[in-house]
């Protein structure tokens, strides 16, 4: 296909470099520096898109970051399709492959644009007001046909190949936007040495310079002397050039974050990342983010070929592309004489039809390049179905009303421009106020909060030299300068009058002007929702869903705005601004998330061990963020018959099981034992160096926090075991109490978690296994009894070694360096392996503490338990004048009978198996809601019992021993009579071996 | 009954809607009433969100309190309300917060047609994903007691939570497996400010004042310190009754009253991506990853993140937090990768210690308390309103709220769904 | 993200730390004294003022030390970061620092 709307030269496009791409199948020949927009205008194109609602015909309204209409699948190879891509700033690379979107069967032919014909009826929130009835038609009729036709494009399928990166960076100067203003800001900011950083959205830098072919700065032409300026700035070590950055968001204290897209406008991208996210922490900021250009409100201003003038003009400078061959522009602002002089200048036949009586001294200038100006005149509408073919204007008077017959101007192209906006999105962001012009009809930057000050365009200053003096000196000031510089630069066609709806002859009532051209909110539709009373601005835009589209309202906030203040007869403040929210485009989540993905999304932890249980085979569980062997299965068992294994053998010769995990605090000073005693329920001052006890501790509000042995190595030294999941939490607790509540206390807490590797050697020839690795440590009972800590060395390692049993058996629990945890576990693997030693994992570690009753905090307490509740009350030290939680357990409901406690349940049948978080009710029978006495916490087949187990909480749970219950199962209830909670070694006899 | 002059209330159907259709829709008048604020009221609920219009509503209705006022500081629905992930579920754990917001549950299935006002409430399921044994004890808990509660919930296994969303990722080697889920069928999502505007017009229909841009300044109390009247940016009212329903700001408000409240204001932020065709069923919720999505009738994935750690009112919170779910979001499901996220923002959540709310007396007599929905309150709406209505009207909490008395955080009764959960959404 | 200046490590994100409530709220010398409604204030009620807020906050990531800082919570802007034990720094009317 060739490209008849290609001028034969001009604008920054490499003709040396052609490319092609396919769009909606066909081939299209562009160039490098072509956007999909300019390279697809340069083909003819005008039709992009179907609109949200109406799925009226759309094409380009805009060339940049504003583009509402021309949002298009883009196809970069398997896996790396993403839709709403906007047309305007999509670079096109080689073989890139385009698809439109919302529209069925093509995008000519669409279905859907019998919407436009009922639009009478889908008015804004017409939802609101029908498909109530039938009462179930909603969620299976209604909704499912709405969300079929609602929705842009076509969601992702695939899992996205691509990689995406992030960077941390520390600025001086953060500079945002790399027009006039943002130039001369970076200009200035450059000498001062300090570290800047200027970012724009745009492929190259320059903002509206590149597209300037007639303006002049300091006596050069624009395009000189931006790559001079350029080019100086690269010059400096000092500042960063980022183009195709946009920055998005302005967070608190500064925290700034752009997005960088790095290869997608390659044809080959390589290895690299696809885009990144930067996130700037900038001493100062400057905001130069230039300015939107308002559309015209009249009769069907949506048709392809209407785009707004500056965009017209862009398209013929910046790319070469002529987006039509008949223009009429149709302005209220100055700005579009400066477009028509270049489209004249490129030899098309161009009218120019102005609402204002009076123009400025553009107007000569523009009569005289030949462009037809008509002054005084309104549109009344567009003619044209996939193509204007002609825009219907008339003559008003002096007070607005239409005055005259109407003139027909034939086009296939019109430039409207209803004036300008500042972009004040990054400024609100960061919660300036903003404050507003009345007769420029501008909001403008007022107040700022956060360390930054805006320059340019998006402060209000439109003209060149003024944007250029403005940014030099923010940029100087950022650097804590008061330097000025007067730039020298030509005038520049500025100056607009605000006018909301363009006047008509018409009833307003019939026609569709449109305001938001995503989402087909019109003029009347603003006027509908005053009328039914949406009178905020937040409102409105709720009710109309203006300015809640993909482009967030950049180019229709103003005139929703305008209408409501217009209609209300109020003030424009007084109608409210809308808060504007990151971020300024839309970021993909790829970009955001970046490296988090994959191992490196939460990375699991590992202990030493862990390898050596991968390698035998072990099944992993998650227990906090640790991954822990779960259980060993030998080929053809599952986890049943592995358990059943594993607690048999431990109970009858020994097993070997990884307790790293343990949260270990190390907790020394001359007050540890008073420390420990004001954390803990339990006494710790009589209890002797080389001694073990378990501890309980409580949150201050008296439930069960966390638990563990706890070994007293010396006076004033203590070895703390948490729980796998709880040691953070611990610690930090404790580090909280100790640093905020008793500074006084002469203790230190030290993590030890990651320090000790754990073997936990259990059964009745655990004392064998590992009596020829230990040296110095005399392991008789007599010498080393249970609840006992020796230090001294195993295979020659030093070893803290405790003799505690979570099992019920003989057993000790040996710290090592966790440098030697792996060795050391070999060994003892090896010298077991004459008596039979198991390996086993969490499973049977819950199977063999449930024999005995052990509770597991996290599974059998949830935080709502206090120690009497889970059967641990006689362990608090009644002489203790306070602990943390004491106070809280007198409270009324803590005392109160009828409280959940923990007790034990068997099954009548042996062999069923109680489902963990089933509910336990008195009588199955009585109506729901029932009254629920409790749930099971903990349910297993035991080996040692030969039968199931399980642990429940259960109201006045201890008073109901032999009692039976009824427990909910996935299909009924089953029975199970309360015991005791130790089902296994009452007496405790088998812990001497 | 007493008629607001510009409130016109016309009913609401695709007959109407047609017939307007044909006038231009120049027929159809205010959906609520603007009035100026009167002398005297018997209620004035403070607080023009959708709990307190929905109080307003029942009040109205239910209890046939006529002489009502909604006052709210900004715009009707500016707060939470507006703000939220829209998610309505009732599959809480504990038999009292089971009640009341199964309570609110059956109102939702009928609101539509209570309201005459289509809140699209869509009971397209909520999904919770079981990813560890913590959890899959923790939901098989919450199953069985919503069962005999009388509410839905259902155990899947993962090739189930798969066939019901289909975008779930159930390939091996995952960080955070799916070993299970919880399904309620019953929950879903509803349009938020169509219910705010909903109970606006319903309760404007039976003569409840709204009015917006008024902040109260004060409360005035009588020689047995009693309620007697507020004091307004707009004047003052006389009243004996005042319902305090204003979600992030009660803190302030109620400090200003002089009465102490449990609460801590964090913000909560959220976010959309842009318009998509279908591409998401159903409510996905995980709470071991911190992460909770949907899709919009609109098309746009809402996904909601959690709590910013301090206290604020910024509306505003650190873009870390939103990533973080993110992070979640593509680890659950990798194909939203090149999703973009279109608008991201931030609301004030009062929270309580034990993620439950409090509605009901205090100290001060003729003064009410609705507060403390945290990260939770939209499903609420209409049981909540109803309840609180309640409590206004007679001077003492419904049956279902009472358990959610100021008081329980001197007994110790707390209901804890934070504990009982981790995440209280 | 907040920035945050850590008293004993200087200026760090917000990542770094934990934030741990109200400050200034001292645990009672003998919580035994004390009625269920005092008690139940001094566990749950804080002041979540709009305004400046003394509150505590720990470099978790850092030097795992606790220090408190006043911060206006309708800007979030900290006034000044300052050491466990240090009386709250005085604040004007205007919510500046006397």
């Amino acid at each position: 296909m060739s490209a008849p709307f290609r001028l034969p030269s001009g604008g920054r496009i490499d003709r040396s470099k052609p490319l092609t791409f396919t769009f909606n199948g066909q081939s299209i020949p562009a160039f490098r520096g072509d956007t999909l927009a300019s390279a697809l205008l340069a083909s003819g194109k005008v039709l992009f898109g179907r609109s949200f609602k109406y799925h009226r015909p759309r094409g380009l309204l805009s060339h940049g970051s504003d583009e509402p209409n021309a949002l298009f699948s883009v196809d970069r190879g398997p896996g790396r399709v993403d839709p709403n891509n906007r047309a305007s700033v999509v670079d096109v690379t080689n073989g890139l492959t385009i698809e439109t979107q919302n529209h069925w069967p093509s995008l000519d032919f669409d279905i859907g644009a019998v919407n436009d014909v009922l639009s009478p009826v889908f008015v804004s929130g017409f939802y609101y007001k029908t498909f109530m009835w039938p009462k179930s038609f909603w969620t299976k009729v209604y909704e499912p046909i709405i969300r079929a036709a609602a929705g842009l494009g076509k969601p992702p399928v695939a899992p996205d190949p691509d990689r995406y990166g992030n960077r941390h960076a520390h600025v001086d100067v953060l500079i945002a936007g790399a027009g006039p203003a943002g130039l001369a800001a970076a200009l200035a900011a450059a000498k001062s040495g300090k570290r800047v950083v200027l970012a724009d959205e745009q492929q190259e830098m320059g903002g509206a310079l590149l597209h300037e072919t007639t303006a002049e700065i300091e006596g050069k032409p624009a395009s000189v002397w931006l790559s001079e300026t350029l080019a100086e700035l690269a010059g400096y070590p000092n500042v960063t050039l980022l183009p195709r950055t946009t920055v998005f968001g302005y967070y608190n204290h500064n925290h700034l974050v752009a997005i960088e897209r790095v290869t997608d406008h390659l044809d080959r991208p390589g290895e690299t990342i696809r885009e990144r996210l930067w996130q700037f922490r900038a001493a100062e900021v400057v905001i130069a983010a230039g300015s939107l250009e308002r559309p015209l409100a009249f009769a069907d201003n949506d048709r392809p070929g209407i785009m707004l003038a500056e965009s017209v003009r862009v398209f013929i400078n910046r790319y070469g592309v002529l987006p039509g061959r008949q223009i009429v522009f149709a302005t209220t602002s100055a700005s579009a004489y400066q477009a028509a002089i270049d489209a004249r200048k490129a030899g098309v036949d161009v009218t120019l039809v102005d609402l204002r009586t009076q123009a400025g001294p553009e107007k000569a200038l523009a009569v005289s390049a030949g462009v037809k100006v008509m002054s005084g005149y309104t549109v009344i509408r567009s003619e044209g179905t996939k193509r204007v073919k002609a825009l219907i204007v008339a003559p008003v008077d002096a007070s607005g009303k239409v005055s005259g017959p109407r003139v027909r101007l034939v086009c296939d192209c019109v430039g409207m421009s209803g004036g300008w906006t500042p972009s004040v999105h990054l400024f609100s962001q960061s919660r300036g106020k903003l404050s507003f012009e009345a007769e420029r009809d501008l909001f403008v930057p007022g107040t700022s909060v956060q360390a930054e000050r805006s320059a340019g365009a998006c402060r209000g200053t439109f003209d060149l030299a003024g944007a250029l003096n403005e940014g030099f000196a923010a940029g100087a000031a950022a650097c804590g300068s008061a330097e000025t510089r007067n730039f020298s630069a030509s005038p520049v066609m500025t100056g607009f009058k605000a006018v909301r709806v363009l006047p008509t002859d018409e009833n307003p009532t019939k026609v569709k002007a449109f305001i938001d051209f995503q989402n087909d909110v019109t003029a009347k539709d603003v006027g509908l929702a005053v009328r039914e009373g949406f009178h905020s601005i937040e409102h409105v835009k709720r009710y109309t869903t203006t300015g809640m589209a993909s482009d967030q309202g950049k180019t229709s906030n103003m005139n929703a705005l305008g209408i409501v203040a217009d209609i209300l007869q109020k003030p424009i403040p007084a109608v409210g601004t809308t808060t504007f929210r990151p971020p300024f485009t839309p970021v993909s989540f790829g970009a955001l998330i970046n490296l988090n993905r994959h191992g490196l999304f939460d990375p699991a932890r590992h202990t030493p061990i862990h390898d050596w249980a991968a390698a035998q085979g072990a099944v992993f569980e998650d227990v906090g963020q640790w991954r822990r062997a779960r259980y060993f299965p030998k080929p053809g068992e599952d986890m049943h018959a592995a358990v059943l294994r594993e607690c048999k053998q431990t109970r009858e010769s020994a097993g070997i099981f990884d307790a790293s995990t343990l949260g270990k605090i190390e907790v020394v000073g001359p007050d540890a034992a008073e420390f420990m005693n004001r954390i803990y329920i339990n006494a710790w001052t009589k209890l002797e160096p080389g001694r073990c006890r378990y501890g309980l501790m409580l949150k201050e509000d008296g439930y069960v926090f966390d638990d563990g042995v706890v070994a007293r190595i010396a006076e004033d030294r203590f070895h703390v075991t948490t729980t796998t999941g709880g040691a953070p939490r611990v610690l930090a607790h404790m580090e909280d109490y100790l640093q905020t509540e008793w500074p006084d206390l002469k203790v230190h807490l030290t993590s030890t978690t990651e320090q000790w590797a754990v073997i936990a050697v259990q059964g009745p020839k655990a004392r064998d296994i590992i009596a020829p690795l230990v040296d110095d440590i005399d392991l008789s009972p007599e010498a080393f009894p249970h609840m006992a800590m020796r230090s001294g060395h195993i295979c020659g390692v030093p070893t803290r070694m405790f003799r505690v049993s979570f099992t019920g058996e003989l057993g000790y629990e040996i710290n090592v360096p966790a440098d030697y945890g792996r060795a050391v576990w070999e060994a003892v693997y090896a010298a077991g392996k004459p008596h039979g030693i198991v390996p086993y994992g969490t499973e049977t570690m819950h199977v063999l503490r449930a024999d005995k009753g052990f509770i597991i905090v996290g599974q059998d307490t949830d935080g709502t338990q206090t120690p009497d509740d889970v059967g641990y009350g006689g362990m608090i030290a009644k002489a203790k004048p306070d602990f943390v939680g004491k106070r809280s357990l007198a409270r009324p409901d803590c005392v109160a009978p009828g409280r959940k406690q923990l007790v034990g349940l068997l099954t009548e049948n042996p062999q069923e198996l109680l489902d963990e978080g089933a509910q336990i009710v008195a009588d199955p029978n009585q109506p729901v809601p029932m009254k629920m006495l409790g749930h099971v916490t903990s349910s297993y087949p035991s080996a040692a019992l030969g039968r199931s187990i399980a642990m429940a909480m259960v109201a006045d749970g201890r008073n109901l021993t032999g009692k039976t219950l009824y427990i909910t199962t996935p299909k009924g209830f089953t029975t199970a009579v309360v015991t005791g909670t130790v089902f296994f070694d009452p007496k405790g006899e088998r812990l001497n071996g | 009954m007493i008629r607001m002059e510009d409130a016109i209330v016309q009913k609401f159907s695709l007959p109407a809607l047609l017939k307007e259709s044909l006038g231009a829709h120049l027929g159809w008048g205010r959906q609520w009433g603007s009035a100026d604020l009167k002398s005297s009221y018997d209620a004035v609920i403070v607080g023009g969100g959708g709990h307190g219009l929905a109080t307003a509503y029942y009040m109205a209705k239910e209890h046939g309190i006529r002489k009502i006022a909604v006052i709210e500081r900004g715009w009707l629905g500016g707060g939470n309300s507006g703000r939220n992930t829209t998610i309505v579920r009732s599959n809480y754990l504990y038999d009292e917060s089971a009640a009341i917001f199964e309570h609110s549950l059956k109102l939702w299935e009928g609101l539509s047609q209570e309201l005459n006002y289509n809140v699209m409430f869509s009971q397209r399921g909520v999904l919770m994903l079981a990813h560890n044994e913590h959890d899959r004890q923790s939901f098989k808990r919450h199953v069985y007691a919503n069962r005999l509660n009388g509410i839905d919930n259902e155990w899947l296994t993962p090739e189930e939570a798969k066939q019901f969303c289909p975008q779930l990722d159930l390939s091996p080697g995952k960080r955070y497996p799916v070993v299970g889920a919880a399904l309620q069928r019953r929950a879903g999502t509803a349009r938020h400010d169509a219910v705010n505007w909903g109970f606006a017009r319903a309760a404007s229909a039976l003569g409840v004042d709204i009015i917006q841009n008024c902040e109260v300044l004060g409360l005035e109390r009588d020689a047995f310190g009693a309620v007697c009247g507020l004091n307004t940016t707009r004047g003052k009212v006389a009243t004996t009754k005042v319902g305090v329903s204003v979600a992030g700001h009660t803190p302030q408000l109620m400090s200003l009253f002089g009465v102490k409240v449990p609460l801590e204001s964090q913000p909560l932020q959220a976010l959309v991506s842009e318009p998509l065709k279908p591409a998401f069923p159903t409510v996905v919720m995980s709470n071991a990853v911190h992460a909770y999505i949907s899709q919009s009738d609109k098309g746009e994935l809402v996904i909601g993140a959690g709590t910013d750690q301090y206290v604020s009112y910024s509306q505003q919170g650190g873009l870390h937090i939103p990533i973080h779910t993110l992070d979640a979001i593509c680890e659950l499901f990798p194909i939203f990768t090149r999703v973009k996220m279109m608008r991201s923002w931030g609301g004030i959540t009062d929270n309580t210690v034990d993620r439950s709310p409090i509605q009901g007396v205090t100290p001060i007599p003729g003064l009410y308390i609705n507060c403390g929905w945290g990260t939770g309150g939209f499903k609420a709406t209409p049981g909540s309103g109803h309840l609180f209505a309640h409590c206004v009207a007679k001077g003492e909490p419904h049956p279902i709220s009472r358990p959610f008395s100021l008081d329980r955080f001197r007994t110790g009764r707390l209901i804890d769904e934070a504990a009982a959960a981790a995440v209280a959404h | 993200m907040l920035l945050i200046k850590c008293p004993y490590c200087g200026q760090r994100p917000e990542t770094e730390f934990k934030c741990g409530g109200e400050a200034h709220i001292a645990r009672p010398e003998d919580p035994s004294a004390l009625n269920d409604e005092a008690w139940a204030d001094f566990l749950y009620t804080r002041s979540s003022i709009k305004g400046v807020l003394a509150e505590r906050w720990m470099h978790s990531h850092g030097c795992q030390r606790w220090f408190n800082a006043l911060r206006n919570t309708h800007s979030d802007a900290f006034l000044i970061t300052y050491e466990m034990g240090k009386p709250r720094p005085a604040v004007d009317e205007n919510g500046e620092l006397k």
